[in-house]
């Protein structure tokens, strides 16, 4: 394919990325858990630059009534980019990429949630991209799964996510900046916790089977981190330290 | 408690018996049938049938400004229209989530595996291309229908033949045809569905209302991953996923031979 308007010369020059990092390293993460009054449960996530907030609404009536589920709360997914999230202002409102992830999202997300504790309830959760530097649908995952532990909502585990992808033909963890628009593939991956369980996993570009296992196997780690770092804010936040347990 | 539908936790308990509701192998496609060229009007066509799942595409080609990031080159647009007779579940409307996503998962199939040649689709660089709108009409919903509608999508392609175009006037002229489209590769899209601990290829409606999870996998020509989405309230492991892609592989080399050339 050709080389699209705007394209660096190489993304990996002597095994380093554009922004210094190596091909197995996340930029820095940053968690914050709660940081909104009246959402029933809040979070921000960062990778980098990309930065999501989520915020829980619920579980609560679910309106219109006629539309109730007598057996289960119904979760609803909505994320949206904030127009000032881009480089170039992103027009507000629905459009079909927001859709599609917010669907693909709410499915790993279903995984987890105990909808059928609360009947004749909804959850909704809204994820907003504050800013955009690749990775959003992971980022925006994370936080609605720190936001749902924060509202309390009942889950068996924390889905967790990171992307994956193929730069000038070296595999790497955590795509950003050009890596996503001038990068060979761009492959999202959600898990539950540190399990076998892949919930979410997109992915764009051309890639040998054999690649592809090892991107699992890289994503896979990856969201191990993740679990790791999210499992520590939320023990800071809700669970005395191990030495104030006297444990 | 969750409960299921009849016909759902009856199609999950033959799966356990390793029995499939119509009788067909877990890598078994039901009947193909791809027929090209079906709407004189449009630039391209195909009208798919896999068993009672019909799907017709239809390729419409028109002068544009090219986008910013790709002033030499042509562009494809996917849209999918599930037309309300073809499911009971199915209501007029703004486009529901399935249906953009299907639109979606068609268009990157098609758009990661470069099968279009989109610098030969520039008329005047950095101002006029050619726009390639690729519309998906769901007709009769019986499953599977990513799978039916990136083979109806890329058969139409195959097929199709731009219109003539005017220098004088900068447009399109319709009814007469000019070039068939610069094809480079043929993707195609296999749907491999989970219920339980079982994969499947190709389900059916009732399949699909008992389904775990799903995962497309698109690959071209040299049998490579082109693209892939995940899909349903369930989760992979690395195993299956692994077995997944060399079903996609496998499965998805029998649907290209059943293509047109390029």
């Amino acid at each position: 394919m050709s080389k699209k308007v705007g394209a660096p010369e190489a993304l990996i020059v002597d095994g380093k990325r554009l922004d210094g990092r190596s091909p197995n390293e996340f930029r820095p993460i940053n968690i914050e858990i709660g940081t909104l009054k009246r959402a029933n449960g809040s979070a921000e996530f960062r990778f980098g630059n990309t930065y999501a907030l989520a915020g829980v609404m619920g579980p609560r009536p679910f309106h219109p009534k006629a539309l109730q589920d007598p057996q289960r709360s119904i979760v609803r997914v909505n994320y949206a980019m904030a127009p000032f999230s881009t480089k170039e202002r992103s027009k507000p409102g629905k459009s079909r990429r927001s859709t599609e992830i917010s669907k693909v999202i709410n499915e790993a997300l279903a995984n987890v949630i105990f909808a059928e504790d609360y009947p004749r309830t909804g959850i909704d959760l809204f994820l907003v991209i504050l800013q955009a530097d690749a990775s959003t649908r992971c980022a925006a995952l994370n936080a609605a799964s720190l936001a749902l532990a924060d509202a309390g909502v009942p889950i068996r585990d924390l889905v967790v996510s990171c992307s994956v992808g193929k730069v000038d033909g070296t595999l790497i963890l955590d795509v950003a900046g050009l890596e996503d628009n001038f990068g060979d593939v761009d492959m999202a991956v959600a898990t539950i916790a540190n399990q076998d369980k892949i919930v979410l996993l997109q992915m764009d570009g051309i890639i040998t089977k054999e690649e592809f296992m090892t991107l699992i196997d890289m994503a896979k780690k990856g969201c191990g981190q993740i679990y790791d770092m999210m499992k520590a804010k939320l023990y800071e936040k809700y669970v005395a330290t191990p030495a104030e347990e006297g444990a | 408690m969750v409960t299921l539908k009849p016909s759902e936790s009856y199609v999950r308990k033959l799966v356990e018996e390793k029995v499939r509701i119509d009788g067909r192998n877990f890598d078994q496609f039901r009947e193909i049938k791809i027929e090209t060229g079906v709407i004189e009007n449009a630039e391209g066509s195909a009208r798919v049938r896999i068993g009672n799942t019909m799907v017709i595409a239809g390729i419409k080609a028109d002068v544009h400004e090219p986008y910013p990031d790709t002033p030499n080159e042509g562009f494809i647009v996917v849209d999918c229209e599930m037309v309300p007779f073809a499911s009971p579940e199915y209501e007029p409307g703004p486009p529901s989530p399935e249906s953009v996503e299907l639109a979606r998962v068609v268009d990157r199939g098609i758009r990661e595996s470069g099968s279009i040649n989109t610098e030969k689709l520039c008329l005047i660089p950095g101002e006029l291309v050619w726009g390639i709108h690729i519309d998906l009409h769901v007709l009769d919903n019986d499953g599977n229908l990513i799978d039916a509608a990136a083979l109806a999508a890329i058969a139409a392609l195959l097929t199709a033949k731009l219109p003539l175009y005017d220098p004088d006037t900068k447009k399109a002229v319709y009814g007469k045809h000019g070039e068939k489209l610069p094809m480079k590769d043929r993707p195609v899209e296999v749907t491999i569905g989970k219920i339980g601990t079982t994969l499947m290829i190709d389900t059916n409606a009732e399949e699909e209302a008992a389904l775990d999870a799903r995962i497309t996998i698109a690959t071209n020509e040299d049998g490579n991953i082109c693209a892939i989405q995940k899909g349903g309230n369930g989760y992979f492991t690395t195993n299956e996923l692994e077995a997944a892609v060399d079903l996609a592989i496998a499965k998805g080399a029998e649907l290209r031979a059943m293509l047109p050339s390029l």
